[in-house]
């Protein structure tokens, strides 16, 4: 079988391209910057370009989506472009080409707004409750991608919920760095529960979605690793992998929400590059609950975690420690 | 006749919350007066035939509401298996059926409602339900309907068919009302002249007041839709023209017809019509003294009170599945059959309580001996308080204490309370027996919904009892001066009625007739720890069956002194023939017994056995480095010590045993409605070594140990084994369980329902059999181990856990003090949560929430073989008041709901 993974230079993409290759597939990639990967073949380019994603679709069977613009701050037209207007030129681009198979790589955050969400189904993408430019579009685009599912076409759309692993540049370092820095603070008392989910087995829900396209399309499924966490333990736990201190500085979570709306707003008017120190999303993601009930998406998915929590963190600490 | 009505009947507005507007129907048929009328009515099954459904719930709403009060019912009726039509009639003038402008009085409503079920031409079995006034009124009809079949009047239908009545369901409402009775206290100020128009039709005042009754309070829709039929002030003039229609006095035109009801009342006894009246004890309208006529004129019918509901009964949400429950019981001889109100004849073959005590009526030798905190003691010879029990026997009886009558007893264990409670049970009453461990509250609600007709207390129970309004007359107990006797209330002392009985007895009267052994001799109510207390009745017959089973337990008897530190056993001892030794402590807080005091009973009596509360054990241990050498071996030499009430943990026990070597301390298993179940000393326990749970060992002589297994959804069905290795709800059968609980029909209905296996029957014999609320299993060697309540037990989605186990294990990683395994999020998702008190090292700020630290975490996850998503350190968990050791872990579960949704939850005890 012959896959095209888009955004390959995130953690998640590169994982899923090797695992892929490594069981065989004919796998290539699609992201604007060189991956490097082995024995994988690499196409360059971005979703805006449609003469890039006709060649990164030519003669592929499935593709796995994962490009997006991936941020809490900057001009909600930028996340219209890449994550809608990309994911639809790229449907387009996979059904011309003949692929029959098209995993779409979402969130869980395209369907919740800012209330606790504690042991929840998969329900619909909804644009109007999402919060955040990223949420929203991805749920745009995820309503797309499901739309286009028809015979010949199965789409399934997955949201694993914050992956976490070793080099990830995204999450696990920056709390690390702000952990060291003395700049992340516990809101209340850091009780709210979340889910997570290691890589591996999120990458392992992924190839599974591709392989069971044809008995569970038209469907999306909530994937973590089924271990909700408080946000202390949680973020404590990185905190010991990354071998810095836990944070221990508490903060009234409606003071952090008011501050982080302020900020991201402050923010994204200045347009600098760095990320604001509070964003209203940060504040209701790190204060409320949000877990996911998880036996539907194994079922449907004939799927488990195969790295407990426990073990994805030793691993994190084992990806610490050369520095 | 024909006449103009003032306001047609119609249908009620789509939209009203949980009423099926395909239940409402129109229905015409002449009034009392024979003038054709419209009724509004609600029928869940028109034109049904007795193949259809299993009879006709007629329900009848007081007011100011109307049938919208049944609509809970009538959804329950029609989802049963098999389901029961409900007719419910809007009466004339109320709800939505017709305003005639005529002020109906009582016999009126009765013949309305007659008349209109006449024309719905009924078949089949009918029962009378009836809320309110409401309630007056389909008795009254009740009572006529039966006179109607007896005559043969039933009308024949068309189809043949015949209603035949088959029940009586009443809530809250009277059978009878003493003319010379001042009106309900909320009544009193309506009926004033003038204020009635005011509060009942022209302002909203009465229809509002009713409606905020109930507690919850009801959804404002809810209110709306009560008051849907009475927006203006004339579709309200029913309500005035109903409460008008009270009758106050002798003089009011509605006595004579209300009288007829109350005769109808004895007329449906005599008949043996099966009834249930249903009770919210919070109503201010219909009080307990009606709750207490209904019983005393419907002796037969099955009580169930709801605890906490008001007046709107049919409004709570336990009211339908216990009528449904009811019906299937009583009308349709569900399977399996339950046993109520009347005793099986067991433990006839034991000698009655007070039998030990008349024996030794020459005996010289002490019967109780009280220990005073200088270690000096008093002693009570078996002739002294033989005779005194006669005495207060005889004068109990001449002071009007009857047979049945119930008395409550609030006195500390001694001489004193040993003499009235075996006097109490000689005269044929009934002991109410709760301890203060209930708390004010707790023993108000108790004394309160047992109906006591005397209360026996020392003066500062009196003082409560009149301050807090409990029922009953007054004796007091102890020394009492002329002001203190004026300022409690009470009529007498107990000195007084011994010294009428010592006169009575002089005078040549014997004691009344010894009660009958089925006849119910005490309540003795449970600890209240998982939920209100309940009381729970045993019948002379039993009692005397439970003092033998205790004796065998405690192994005490004649020349085996007893030292009870424990309120309920020190009781049984003058039965069994055994001194009784009370120490110097404050016996309703079990934690003030000093090893000193203890020492000092053992001394004073050369007893060989003792009985204490787990927490009296921990205070022992804590005060015996204050022990003498000389108190040291007074207690070396006690023989027996048992402990019971709560698990007492093992590494205690052995600490006891330090300092009684002769003693192999045990800890009974048990519960009031089976004193005792099973028994285990500290070399089973050690020799059973690690289980699931607490190993609470062997069934005593006369019991057998059953489980209802679990199921995956973590309940308990009927069917119940003796297999070992099997997890569920632990059933206990005997001769000395409980016979019924007080007043509570389908809280006792469900405790003894039960399909026991043949093995299991065939060891029960003519025992009865109680379903504990806890959950546990049977092993290999037969012995019984407890792993929480039934209600405790969590469903994830992978398995179905018993807390006990998981908790124990959590208790022996360093850092966790005492922990409450609990579940977090919805069904099928359940996450499992230890909360725990923590040894200081790992604690945070005082008072906070913590979440364990990653290492701490990961400990307790490894400990328990659980997946916890998470370990909570709290200051303290909150505990049952008694024994400071049952967690409340439903309350714990809905605390770490809140805290691990992130929001605001408070402290947790």
């Amino acid at each position: 079988m012959k896959v095209l993974v888009t955004g390959a230079s995130g953690m998640l993409g590169r994982e899923t391209a090797l695992a892929l290759a490594r069981r065989g597939e004919d796998v290539r990639v699609l992201q604007r910057r060189p991956a490097g990967l082995d024995g994988v073949e690499e196409v360059l380019g971005s979703v805006a370009d449609a003469a890039a994603l006709e060649r990164a679709c030519a003669g592929v069977d499935a593709v796995v989506h994962l490009a997006a613009k991936v941020s809490i701050t900057g001009p909600h037209e930028e996340y219209v472009e890449t994550n809608v207007r990309g994911t639809e030129r790229l449907l387009a681009a996979a059904r011309a080409a003949g692929a029959s198979r098209f995993v779409m790589v979402s969130s869980p955050s395209v369907a919740h707004g800012g209330s606790a969400l504690v042991g929840v189904g998969t329900t619909p993408a909804d644009p109007s409750a999402a919060h955040g430019s990223y949420a929203v579009t991805k749920a745009q685009a995820e309503l797309l991608a499901l739309a286009a599912d028809a015979p010949g076409f199965a789409v399934v759309a997955v949201r694993p919920h914050i992956v976490i692993g070793p080099g990830d540049t995204q999450l696990v370092q920056r709390i690390a760095d702000r952990a060291r820095a003395g700049r992340l603070p516990l809101l209340d008392d850091g009780t709210a529960l979340i889910d997570t989910t290691y890589v591996d087995n999120a990458v392992d829900a992924l190839v599974a979605a591709l392989d069971r396209a044809e008995d569970v399309h038209g469907q999306a499924f909530v994937v973590t690793n089924g271990e909700p966490r408080t946000v202390a333990e949680w973020l404590a736990s990185i905190c010991e992998a990354a071998g810095v201190p836990a944070p221990a500085r508490r903060v009234p979570s409606a003071v952090a929400k008011v501050a982080g709306s302020v900020v991201e707003r402050a923010w994204t008017g200045l347009r600098v590059a760095d990320e604001p120190p509070m964003t209203r999303f940060l504040a209701e993601q790190l204060s409320t609950a949000h877990w996911f009930e998880q036996r539907r998406t194994r079922e449907a998915l004939r799927w488990e975690p195969r790295v407990p929590l426990e073990e994805g963190f030793r691993r994190l600490a084992a990806g610490f420690e050369p520095r | 006749m024909v006449t103009p009505p003032l306001r047609p009947a119609a249908l009620p507005p789509a939209g009203l919350p949980g009423l099926d507007p395909a239940w409402s129907r129109l229905v015409r048929a002449p009034d009392s007066a024979g003038v054709q009328r419209t009724w509004h009515l609600l029928d869940t099954a028109p034109g049904a035939g007795e193949d259809d459904v299993a009879g006709t719930l007629v329900c009848v709403h007081g007011n100011p509401t109307w049938s919208y009060l049944w609509r809970h019912l009538a959804a329950a009726a029609s989802a049963a298996a098999r389901p029961w039509r409900v007719v419910a009639v809007d009466q004339l003038e109320m709800g939505f059926s017709e305003r005639t402008g005529v002020h109906r009085t009582l016999t009126q409503r009765t013949r309305d409602l007659a008349n209109v079920l006449d024309a719905l031409e009924l078949t089949g079995p009918v029962v009378a339900v009836g809320q309110d006034w409401g309630g007056i009124v389909v008795t009254g009809w009740a009572a006529e309907q039966l006179e109607r079949e007896r005559g043969g009047a039933g009308r024949h239908r068309a189809n043949g068919g015949e209603a035949r009545l088959a029940g009586l369901v009443v809530a809250n409402t009277a059978a009878s009302y003493p003319a010379d009775a001042p009106p309900p206290g909320a009544l009193r100020a309506a009926l004033l002249p003038g204020v009635l128009p005011l509060v009942t039709r022209r302002a909203e005042v009465f229809l509002r007041t009713t409606l905020a009754l109930p507690k919850p309070a009801l959804d404002v829709r809810v209110r709306d839709a009560y008051r849907a039929p009475y927006r203006t002030a004339d579709d309200r003039a029913g309500i005035e023209d109903f409460v008008a229609d009270v009758p106050v006095g002798h003089d009011h035109p509605s006595r004579p017809a209300l009288d007829a009801v109350t005769a109808g009342v004895d007329r449906l006894r005599e008949a043996g019509l099966p009834a249930l009246v249903l009770w919210g004890p919070r109503d201010p309208v219909f009080g307990e003294g009606f709750l207490r006529d209904w019983r005393r004129r419907l002796p037969g019918a099955d009580v169930h009170r709801l605890a906490g509901a008001s007046h709107l009964t049919p409004e709570d949400p336990r009211f339908a599945p216990v009528v449904l429950d009811w019906l299937g019981a009583r009308l349709e001889g569900a399977a399996p059959p339950v046993t109520t109100g009347t005793a099986a004849a067991t433990g006839l073959g034991a000698p009655r309580l007070w039998a030990a005590l008349e024996e030794r009526s020459e005996d010289e030798g002490p019967a109780v001996v009280e220990v005073r905190p200088d270690g000096t003691s008093r002693a009570i010879g078996w002739s002294l308080l033989a005779r005194r029990t006669r005495e207060l026997a005889a004068g109990l009886e001449d002071l009007g204490v009857r047979p049945g009558q119930r008395v409550s007893l609030l006195v500390p264990p001694g001489a004193d309370l040993t003499a009235a409670l075996y006097a109490v049970l000689r005269v044929g009453a009934v002991a109410v027996v709760a301890d203060a461990g209930l708390g004010v509250r707790g023993l108000t609600r108790a004394v309160t919904a047992s109906g006591v007709d005397w209360v026996i207390g020392v003066p500062k129970a009196l003082a409560a009892a009149r301050a807090l309004r409990w029922p009953g007359r007054r004796v007091a107990a102890g020394p009492v001066s002329d002001a203190v006797l004026r300022a409690t209330g009470a009529e007498a002392t107990l000195l007084d009625v011994a010294e009428r009985g010592q006169n009575r007895l002089a005078g040549g009267a014997a004691l009344p007739a010894e009660p009958a052994g089925d006849a119910e001799g005490a309540v003795l109510f449970t600890s209240g720890s998982t939920g209100p207390a309940k009381g729970v009745v045993y019948t002379h017959a039993q009692l005397a069956g439970l003092a033998v089973a205790m004796g065998a337990v405690i192994r005490t008897g004649p020349g085996h002194p007893l030292v009870s530190a424990f309120a309920p056993f020190a009781l049984f001892g003058p039965a069994l023939g055994a001194t009784c030794v009370v120490p110097a402590m404050d016996v309703t807080k079990p934690a003030t017994l000093t090893a000193t005091a203890l020492a000092d009973a053992v001394a004073a009596s050369g007893a060989t056995s003792a009985f204490l509360s787990p927490a009296a054990v921990v205070n022992v241990l804590a005060t015996a480095d204050d022990l003498d050498e000389r108190r040291r071996e007074a207690l070396a030499g006690v023989r027996v010590l048992l402990s019971a009430g709560a698990p007492v943990p093992t590494p205690l026990l052995q600490r006891v045993r330090e300092l009684m070597p002769l003693a192999d301390p045990r800890t009974p298993y048990g519960a009031t409605e089976v004193l005792p179940a099973t028994d285990v000393s500290l070399s089973d326990v050690l020799e059973a070594g690690e289980g699931e749970g607490t190993c609470v060992g062997r069934p005593v002589p006369g019991v057998v140990v059953g489980i209802a297994p679990l199921d995956a959804d973590g309940a308990a069905g009927d069917d119940v084994v003796a297999a070992p290795g099997v997890t569920g709800e632990v059933v206990v059968g005997g001769e000395h369980v409980k016979d019924h609980y007080d007043q509570l029909w389908a809280t006792h209905a469900a405790s003894v329902r039960v399909r026991p296996s043949e093995e299991l029957t065939r060891a029960v014999g003519a025992g009865r059999w109680h379903r504990t609320g806890d959950v546990g299993h049977l092993d290999d060697a037969g012995r019984v181990w407890i792993e929480g309540r039934l209600a405790h037990v969590v469903v994830t989605a992978d398995e179905v856990v018993t807390p006990v186990g998981v908790e124990q294990r959590a208790e022996s990683v360093d850092g966790i003090a005492r922990a409450a395994l609990v579940g977090v999020g919805p069904r099928g998702a359940r996450q499992l949560v230890v909360v725990a008190e923590a040894e200081t090292a790992v604690t945070g700020p005082v008072g906070r929430t913590t979440v364990a630290p990653p290492a701490l975490s990961r400990r307790v996850r490894h400990a328990t073989g659980r997946n916890l998503a998470a370990v909570l350190l709290v200051p303290a968990l909150p505990t049952d008041v008694r024994h400071n050791s049952k967690i409340d872990r439903v309350r714990v579960a809905a605390w770490a709901e809140r805290v691990l949704a992130g929001e605001k939850a408070g402290r947790l005890a």
